[in-house]
């Protein structure tokens, strides 16, 4: 973990993987999106509908797990300190709101033909909508503190804070009655769905993963750039001529 | 130690009386909220008994996070927060101290004067005491959690309404039981004490934990 505290390896490391995980990105996308809309038959009771499920799940899963790695970049900045856990954990806040936003916005175009209704004030929806607003508030308050590690403590403690939303949408399906269905894919006795649903929605969930990691890492070294390009104009205008380094000239080609 | 945090106590609540009216200001507020209202739908007397312990409710929750700024900013720019850091006195401790002399100076005077201002919304004497008591129960978490928001947006100009917006989620449950237990109260299909001991209890974990959330910012964010 020590050896990726330095951002030139972590530079390195990123540029290296970004190419593999964007390419089995697309190529699970494409194949998980074929499967979807014409592999996968359509629901006897839902029709063609329930295609929306192959965004939706994965959006929803993407938006908890993205919040997971939030929480695992805060403990690195506020335990261990680590310098590339706050690019990380700012890297990470805009892509869970957006993944957020899809699974609401997918989730409302769903419920209109299946319960009638865009949107129900229930356990599940009203604790996603939740955490979309921590996201946009931890985001704003990014964007609000000036300082770099001071923002980054903010945003740990912050994430932390809410890290308690977690729980609550996971398992307000089974402590409310609500008119979101329970869990149907990670539960006792093995999943509900049948298998010629199962495999594209978990094709998706992957791919979904895996566009999550390729944005993570690009967001994270555009940080890195960004930090470093705010300290060289910090030095410009004190008149320090800075040494040009090597990565920077590699990653700006 | 006990004294020290006595005479804090006894400071914050001095501060809160003398400088920009003190628990007058809340209450005008709450006033104003609760006027507000009946002229934005209509002056119906059976819809506004239905939704009076929700105005209420509201009215106290915008009125706790709205004044939260005041809980650290004016010690943080006269510099008596750096002289509380510096005492050996724990930095928790002292934050639950300000945050008990805060729910004092500013939500009690809102619990005394909620039974009359529930009056005007024309609900009855069932939903009134429910209302009073679950605001009695609330509150503190209200306050507590605020003092996270504080903490993290002391250092800024401009933090009250980011404060807020930090914030507001992490009430959304205090909100949803504290309407619920004033709803079983006058008369429902729950009893009145389930949601009250989940009040309650979100009251008691965020006296518990909110102070360490707030204390680490201060100590992280002052660096």
């Amino acid at each position: 973990m020590w050896k990726y505290a330095n951002p030139a390896n972590f530079l390195r490391l990123a540029n290296a993987l970004i190419p593999w995980t964007g390419g089995i990105t697309a190529l699970l996308l494409a194949l998980g999106l074929w499967g979807a809309f014409f592999a996968s038959p359509a629901d006897y009771q839902q029709g063609e509908t329930v295609r929306i499920m192959y965004i939706h799940v994965p959006a929803a899963w993407l938006s908890m797990f993205c919040y997971g790695v939030m929480t695992l970049s805060a403990l690195g900045t506020l335990v261990w300190r680590h310098p590339l856990a706050d690019a990380a954990q700012k890297a990470a806040a805009p892509l869970g709101a957006a993944f957020t936003f899809i699974c609401l916005v997918t989730g409302s175009l769903w419920g209109r033909p299946m319960w009638g209704t865009w949107w129900v004030w229930d356990a599940r929806l009203t604790s996603v909508l939740v955490l979309f607003i921590i996201y946009l508030g931890l985001i704003a308050l990014w964007q609000t503190i000036e300082e770099p590690p001071q923002a980054a403590r903010a945003a740990a403690i912050l994430t932390l804070v809410g890290v308690v939303n977690l729980p609550i949408i996971k398992f307000s399906v089974d402590w409310w009655s609500t008119l979101h269905q329970p869990a149907s894919v990670f539960r006792m006795g093995g999943p509900t769905i049948h298998p010629s649903m199962l495999w594209p929605l978990l094709v998706m969930a992957l791919a979904f993963t895996l566009l999550f990691l390729t944005l993570h890492l690009m967001a994270t070294r555009n940080e890195i750039l960004r930090r470093r390009l705010r300290r060289l104009s910090i030095m410009a205008a004190r008149g320090e001529t800075p040494v040009p380094s090597p990565e920077i000239v590699e990653s700006a080609r | 130690m006990t004294r020290a945090l006595a005479a804090l106590f006894k400071r914050e609540l001095r501060l809160a009386h003398r400088i920009g009216g003190g628990a007058a200001i809340g209450i005008v507020f709450f006033l104003i909220m609760v006027t507000i209202v009946p002229f934005a739908i209509g002056p119906d007397l059976n819809l506004l008994a239905r939704i009076g312990p929700a105005v209420l409710w509201i009215a106290a929750l915008l009125a706790t996070l709205l004044g939260q700024d005041r809980l650290l900013q004016a010690d943080m720019e006269d510099g008596s927060l750096d002289l509380l850091r510096l005492s050996e006195i724990p930095l928790e401790l002292i934050v639950t101290v300000k945050c008990m002399a805060h729910w004092v100076a500013t939500c009690l005077p809102l619990i005394f004067a909620a039974p009359l201002f529930g009056l005007m919304l024309a609900m009855d004497v069932d939903a009134l005491a429910g209302t009073t008591l679950t605001l009695l129960a609330g509150t503190p978490a209200l306050t507590f959690l605020g003092a996270i928001g504080a903490a993290l947006t002391a250092a800024m100009r401009r933090g009250g309404l980011l404060s807020a917006i930090l914030i507001l989620p992490l009430a959304i449950p205090v909100l949803i039981f504290g309407v619920s237990a004033s709803a079983a109260a006058s008369g429902g299909t729950i009893p009145f004490a389930t949601p009250l001991l989940i009040l309650l209890g979100l009251s008691l974990a965020a006296i518990a934990l909110a102070p360490f959330a707030a204390a680490a910012a201060i100590r992280l964010l002052g660096e």
